[in-house]
């Protein structure tokens, strides 16, 4: 089939005005549209930037705006999208050059709410020991690839890059609901801050945004709860 | 050209399994790099789905000694077993520290990790299919990824994102450290290190077909390659039985160690014809050869009769959702097939290398066949080969490789670091690289020596030439269009001028190592005059351990002719014998 493809490109080096590059691609039905943008970059223009790594949506590379909508490059075959198809780098953080934009700032709130299992029990030489029940508590969190796709669709993320953001609190919750955890306090005290989890509006971009299906409005919504319990 | 210089302890290239849990171990201990050409968390480790084995012995009894025999077993007695004893004894503690750090392994009711069957792993030396496998859903190397960045943000690791290093500085046979480009400003950075690790993996992106990530191209292997070091065991590639059709995804083998069933075109369970015992829980080398001749012999399922079945759909909704989440949403979201109600179409797909880095025990690279170790330089991980694997590895093998083999090289890196002193790297040491760089950058573009169809011509010949089965005449064959490919790689463009995420640059690079890896396989394999596990010569179809039970050791001189040279296997409690399941 014959598709329009829609690209806005911008260049930091050349700092000029950002323009939408249209190219008419021969594409099958069944193709992502990542295969699209890496069919453009080697038989039409080899400039064309995009980050791509795992093509099957586990590595988180290739979040996108695919017509108007928070989507990983890879997840989406061209039969499911209409044409021309209108693709564009996802909001809030800065561009860098066409679709690729800079996750610096991303990955510093990432590690803010202190990513990581926080425990000084005695391990001992075996593994402790977590019911299933227990894992279940956090078992859609920890599918968290660090795409971003749900951050850059919050509009509260949009107005103000301030705001920890979805991915945080999903990876804060990852860990504030570990049964072996031992950080929580720490990481609720963090999340109490005017830019933690109180400012997220419940708009579920983020949930369905995000690539993973993860229910990233509920895990927000459970820390909320547990700071008031706490507090 | 910027260049800009740095200076550390030790260095380590790729933020994988093995890289991160190498810079767990070294970190603390010295002044330490991690440089990666992508986000730690990109790293192709997070793709890994099914397990990662161990002898805790959860489910029923189970021995590392068993793992062992059966590592060794797979691997049609290549793998070195003294190497083996120690990937399986190790395996124990391994699994029990990353729960430490916070792995969510999945849980048995009694709390203790779960534990899964897979291809291979068999109790008592062959008697039954083992529960070994310990696993978090179908998501076991997004956890162990996870889990190890996660320890490392808690250690305050430096880490150098989407640096791509170009070249290491090794002067008199001692390591000084490596140049890198940083791709989102085109600025060169010189690292002068004593230490350096290479973890970068594989190399799947030779085939057309195949399960690995693009950023996969041998960028390790193929720098050492290129200063004349050899590579070993680069023949034996791994094609896992069960990627998606066309597209080379891969559907874990936990689907089959689940209770999966694989059928013809006729609804038959062919494994029991190739492996009565195991059936479709035998290594993946049997189950992809047992396919491929499915498949010629006009057994192939569809109307071109090429990809066979994998059926799920006796095992329940429950099970699959909750065992085999991830894969079953690939196959909805590529083929838009429901695995709940219907068999999926597979095909092997480009997997795994087998062969790599040489290196001992302790990750410390050779220099050669005879054991002489370079000074400095390690390496871990699918980059290295041990070897562990020999010629066909388990499954759920190389995630234990990545964390026992990257502990090791780690210390190692400290215990070097501890005894020598700091170095000076030569002052030129970023003329190469601003070389190389600058003249793709400044030659004309010229279409007819892109990247791209460089590339895809490789990618094509390699799936016809030198895949499941071959021949002295499809290796000559591949040969000869890999010499015409690397004279036009010669003079190779590229039209994107810029310094700002020049990836059309990076893919010219990338596309020299994936050409060294390419032509390093079908050398090896062309000297190989047998048939052993991944290793499939239809002229020379029966394993020949007389003239064979060697690791081949392939270097590269100036003019790029390819040498292969052998080095003995290191043999252990297992006698070679006929490989039967």
């Amino acid at each position: 089939m014959e598709l329009e493809i829609r690209i806005l490109r911008y260049n930091i080096e050349t700092g000029n005005k950002s323009r939408w590059d249209i190219f008419q691609v021969e594409a099958l039905p069944d193709d992502r549209i990542l295969d699209v943008l890496q069919e453009i970059k080697s038989h039409k223009d080899g400039s064309l930037a995009f980050r791509k790594s795992c093509a099957h949506g586990v590595c988180g590379s290739d979040a996108m705006i695919i017509n108007g909508k928070n989507e990983l490059a890879c997840q989406v075959l061209v039969k499911e999208v209409s044409n021309p198809i209108k693709i564009e780098p996802i909001r809030g953080l800065p561009v860098v050059k066409d679709l690729i934009v800079d996750m610096n700032d991303f990955f510093e709130s990432y590690k803010k709410v202190l990513p990581y299992l926080i425990s000084e029990e005695s391990t001992g030489d075996r593994e402790r020991l977590q019911s299933p029940q227990e894992l279940e508590r956090i078992e859609d969190t920890t599918k968290c690839i660090l795409c971003a796709a749900c951050t850059t669709s919050c509009p509260v993320f949009w107005t103000s890059d301030s705001f920890i953001g979805p991915a945080s609190l999903v990876n804060a919750h990852r860990f504030i609901f570990d049964s072996r955890d031992q950080g929580s306090k720490q990481r609720l005290e963090i999340l109490k801050d005017v830019n933690g989890a109180f400012r997220c509006r419940t708009a579920f971009n983020c949930t369905s945004a995000c690539p993973r299906g993860i229910s990233v409005t509920k895990a927000i919504e459970e820390i909320k709860k547990e700071i008031v319990l706490n507090s | 050209m910027k260049v800009i210089k740095h200076t550390f302890d030790g260095v380590i290239i790729g933020a994988g399994g093995a890289g991160l849990r190498a810079a767990i171990e070294a970190g603390p201990h010295m002044n330490l790099a991690v440089i990666s050409k992508l986000y730690p968390t990109r790293s192709h480790t997070g793709a890994a789905q099914g397990g990662m084995s161990a002898a805790l012995a959860n489910v029923e009894e189970d021995n590392w000694n068993w793992h062992a025999f059966d590592t060794v077993k797979g691997s049609d007695y290549l793998a070195d077993q003294p190497a083996v004893d120690i990937l399986c004894k190790e395996a124990i503690d391994s699994v029990v520290e990353l729960e430490h750090w916070g792995l969510p392994f999945s849980r048995l009711d009694s709390g203790k990790i779960a534990q899964r069957r897979f291809g291979g792993h068999t109790v008592r030396e062959g008697e039954a299919p083992a529960f070994r496998a310990c696993y978090a859903a179908d998501r076991t190397g997004h956890m162990i990824l996870q889990t190890l960045y996660q320890k490392c943000v808690s250690m305050g690791v430096t880490f150098f994102d989407e640096f791509q290093v170009l070249d290491i500085k090794i002067d008199e046979g001692i390591c000084q450290g490596v140049v890198a480009y940083e791709i989102s400003t085109g600025d060169i950075h010189i690292f002068e290190s004593r230490a350096v690790m290479f973890a970068t993996g594989g190399f799947g992106k030779m085939y057309k077909v195949s399960s690995n990530a693009h950023s996969l191209t041998g960028d390790g292997p193929g720098m050492l390659f290129q200063k004349g070091l050899p590579l070993e065991d680069m023949e034996f590639y791994q094609f896992h039985p069960t990627g998606i059709y066309k597209l080379g995804i891969l559907l874990s083998e936990a689907a089959r160690g689940e209770g999966g069933i694989l059928r013809n075109k006729n609804g038959e369970r062919f494994m029991e014809r190739y492996a009565p015992s195991i059936k479709d829980l035998a290594p993946r080398d049997m189950v992809s050869r047992a396919i491929a001749t499915e498949i010629r012999e006009g057994n192939g399922a569809g109307p071109k009769n090429d990809y066979v079945l994998l059926d799920l759909t006796h095992l329940g909704e429950e099970v699959i959702m909750e065992k085999l989440p991830d894969i079953t949403d690939f196959v909805r979201t590529y083929v838009k097939i429901e695995p709940i109600t219907d068999p999926i179409p597979v095909q092997p797909t480009a997997h795994y290398a087998m062969g790599g880095i040489p290196t001992n025990v302790n990750g410390e690279v050779f220099t050669d066949e005879k054991g002489s170790v370079l000074e400095g330089v390690y390496a871990a991980g699918e980059a290295a080969c041990v070897s562990v694997h020999g010629a066909n590895r388990l499954g759920t093998n190389s995630l234990l490789d990545i964390v026992v083999f990257g502990r090791r090289a780690g210390k190692s890196m400290v215990d070097y670091v501890s005894r020598t002193s700091r170095i000076q790297i030569s002052e030129n040491s970023a003329e190469d690289v601003v070389n190389k760089i600058t003249a793709l950058l400044e030659k004309e573009h010229n279409e007819e020596y892109s990247v791209a169809k460089i590339r895809e011509s490789m990618q094509e010949s390699m799936n016809s030439n030198a895949q499941i089965f071959r021949t002295e005449e499809s290796l000559s064959k591949q040969t000869k269009i890999l010499e015409d490919l690397r004279n036009r790689s010669k003079k190779v463009t590229v039209s994107d001028k810029g310094k700002v995420f020049n990836t059309e640059l990076i893919d010219a690079i990338e596309l020299e190592n994936l050409l060294d890896m390419a032509e390093a396989t079908v050398a090896s394999a062309l000297e190989r005059k047998e048939s052993r596990g991944a290793h499939t010569r239809e002229d020379y179809p029966e394993r020949d351990d007389v003239n064979f039970l060697k690791h081949s050791f392939a270097t590269k001189d100036g003019s790029g002719k390819i040498k292969v040279k052998y080095k003995n296997v290191e043999l252990g409690k297992y006698t070679p014998m006929e490989r039967k399941y």
